[in-house]
């Protein structure tokens, strides 16, 4: 069967053969890379168009259907024109940081792509300490929203970046909690033993309440993190204008509207590894039957339909909740969600000791 | 005490959330709500809302009769003068003058169609009309005479 294990095997065999190990080794960084920039482009523009979509729906409206059919076009044209409009400096901006901060915020997201099994074995580094690498780095790109938002120099945008810094380290921490009851419970910190363990059943399944209270305190948390509406204090349009990215325009704007967007998949991307295994199809117990027709549905089928199940989620959200005030965003994280969590934890803990999931 | 509190505000934030979930989540599966009118491509069957409010009329019946009496309490009303009533005074057929509008003038372009005009007529002589394809050529255009041509006053409205 072709899956896209077989495909990196070819190719590696392939490059083997041709070439000494380490320039093999050159070539398949270098074709890493582009898959990685192709797939980021592709993300950004079907998940605008995906978000204009959902939004016109829950509105009860048609959304873009200009260009193209369905206005599927439309955000190939959007990137288009940004791509053509002048990327402008402030005068008094400091430049090197302001021109900095897009390709911070980008790189962080790339650098977040690196852990993530997409199949059955295809994933780029699976790095011993996956998840807390993931959650260390994905803590980053609060450096570049608050560069952008300084370097600006201008009101709008330092105020959009202070709230964003105030809200990603607060969530940070009850994401780490939800994640941390995944750890607990698979005893590995790899993505690919985390999705191994889940061979037998989603842990969403297996672990039953607690880690249901903890997929959802990770989907809040997440939203969050990557400042979106309900908590899109950061760029609130109506009261700053558009956030830490006011000044910006061009390429340099996309960059950032695409990193939000790819930032959202990798999230979401995450959770699904954590909670709804990954890659791993829908196996039931000891169902044999069942669990063999669910193994020819390709696994990068399964980890992109969990995927872009949890971002039609978010998006839900967006398009649902009113925006919060800061103090009340603060309020729901250290007085709701952080006891919550650690509450969540210690039971999980004690579940696990006990051996009481299935 | 306080957990109590604490989890019944818990319990009725994600209920609440969740309520305004169901509904969104209802628009999005159910395309028959779509309101989107896709002008001009459906321009024959395009549907307006009923309080929609292009341009201030003045209905005429079959028999070319009003109900405008010329009381000029929507003059009075219109806060940046766009209507403009000139009066005259019929002979009734007992002899005695009557007071009856000669013109009733709309100034369309200086109208914010803010109904205080339709609000203030006390016969309910002019109404709002979902007219909105107004753009003409010539200015003077949207000046506009409402009461028809020959038109008279219903009987019986004083
Ligand atoms: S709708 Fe308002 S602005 Fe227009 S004529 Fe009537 S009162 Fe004047
Ligand atoms: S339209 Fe109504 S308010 Fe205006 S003059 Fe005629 S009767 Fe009076």
């Amino acid at each position: 069967m072709l899956s896209l294990e077989s495909i990196t095997k070819t190719i590696q065999d392939w490059l083997l053969t041709k070439f000494s190990p380490q320039i093999a080794l050159t070539l398949e960084c270098v074709i890493v890379i582009l898959l990685a920039i192709t797939l980021f482009a592709m993300l950004g523009l079907v998940l605008v168009l995906l978000e204009r979509k959902v939004a016109a729906r829950i509105q009860i409206r048609l959304g873009p259907n200009r260009v193209g059919p369905g206005g599927i076009f439309q955000t190939a044209a959007d990137t288009l024109k940004l791509i053509m409009k002048e990327g402008l400096t402030p005068d008094s901006a400091d430049k090197f940081l302001f021109n900095l901060a897009p390709f911070v915020v980008m790189m962080v997201a790339m650098l977040l792509l690196a852990p993530i099994a997409f199949a059955k074995n295809f994933q780029i580094w699976d790095i011993n300490i996956g998840v807390l690498y993931i959650s260390s780095v994905s803590s980053l790109s609060v450096i570049g929203i608050l560069m952008a938002g300084w370097a600006s120099n201008n009101k709008y945008s330092l105020l959009g970046a202070m709230r964003s810094g105030a809200q990603i380290v607060s969530y940070e921490l009850s994401a780490g909690f939800a994640v941390l009851t995944i750890v607990v419970l698979t005893g590995s910190l790899q993505i690919s033993e985390i999705v191994a363990a889940q061979e037998n059943g989603w842990w969403l399944f297996k672990g039953h309440i607690p880690v249901i209270i903890a997929f959802v305190l990770y989907i809040i948390a997440v939203t969050a993190e990557t400042n979106r509406a309900p908590f899109d204090l950061a760029e609130a349009e109506s009261e700053l204008t558009a956030g830490f990215h006011t000044e910006y325009s061009g390429m340099k704007f996309a960059l950032f509207f695409l990193a939000e967007y790819i930032n959202i998949f990798i999230v979401c991307a995450i959770g699904a590894t954590l909670f709804l295994g990954g890659w791993m199809p829908l196996h039931i117990g000891h169902w044999e039957s069942f669990n063999h027709i669910m193994d020819y549905i390709p696994s990068s089928i399964w980890f992109m339909g969990k995927t872009f199940f949890l971002i039609f989620v978010i998006m839900w959200f967006r398009w649902t909740f009113p925006r919060l005030r800061v103090d009340q965003l603060l309020n729901l994280e250290w007085k709701y969600l952080l006891p919550i969590s650690l509450f969540n934890l210690l039971l999980v803990t004690v579940i696990a000791i006990m051996g009481w999931y299935f | 005490m306080f957990l109590k509190d604490y989890i019944s505000d818990v319990v009725n934030g994600v209920s609440s959330l969740l309520k305004g979930m169901r509904k969104t989540g209802y628009y999005f599966t159910h395309s028959k709500e779509i309101i989107t009118e896709q002008y001009p491509d459906n321009r024959a069957t395009l549907k307006l809302a009923d309080r929609f409010k292009g341009e201030v009329v003045m209905p005429h019946d079959e028999n070319n009769e009003h109900t405008c009496t010329g009381c000029t309490a929507c003059e009075l009303a219109c806060p940046n003068g766009t209507i403009k009533i000139i009066t005259k005074f019929d002979i009734t057929p007992e002899g005695k003058k009557k007071k009856a509008i000669d013109a009733f003038i709309y100034r369309l372009e200086m109208c914010t169609l803010c109904n205080l005009c339709v609000a203030a007529c006390p016969s309910d002589a002019i109404k709002m009309a979902p007219n909105f394809e107004h753009s003409v050529f010539d200015r003077s255009k949207l000046t506009k005479i409402l009461n028809k041509p020959g038109s008279k006053i219903k009987e019986g409205i004083e």
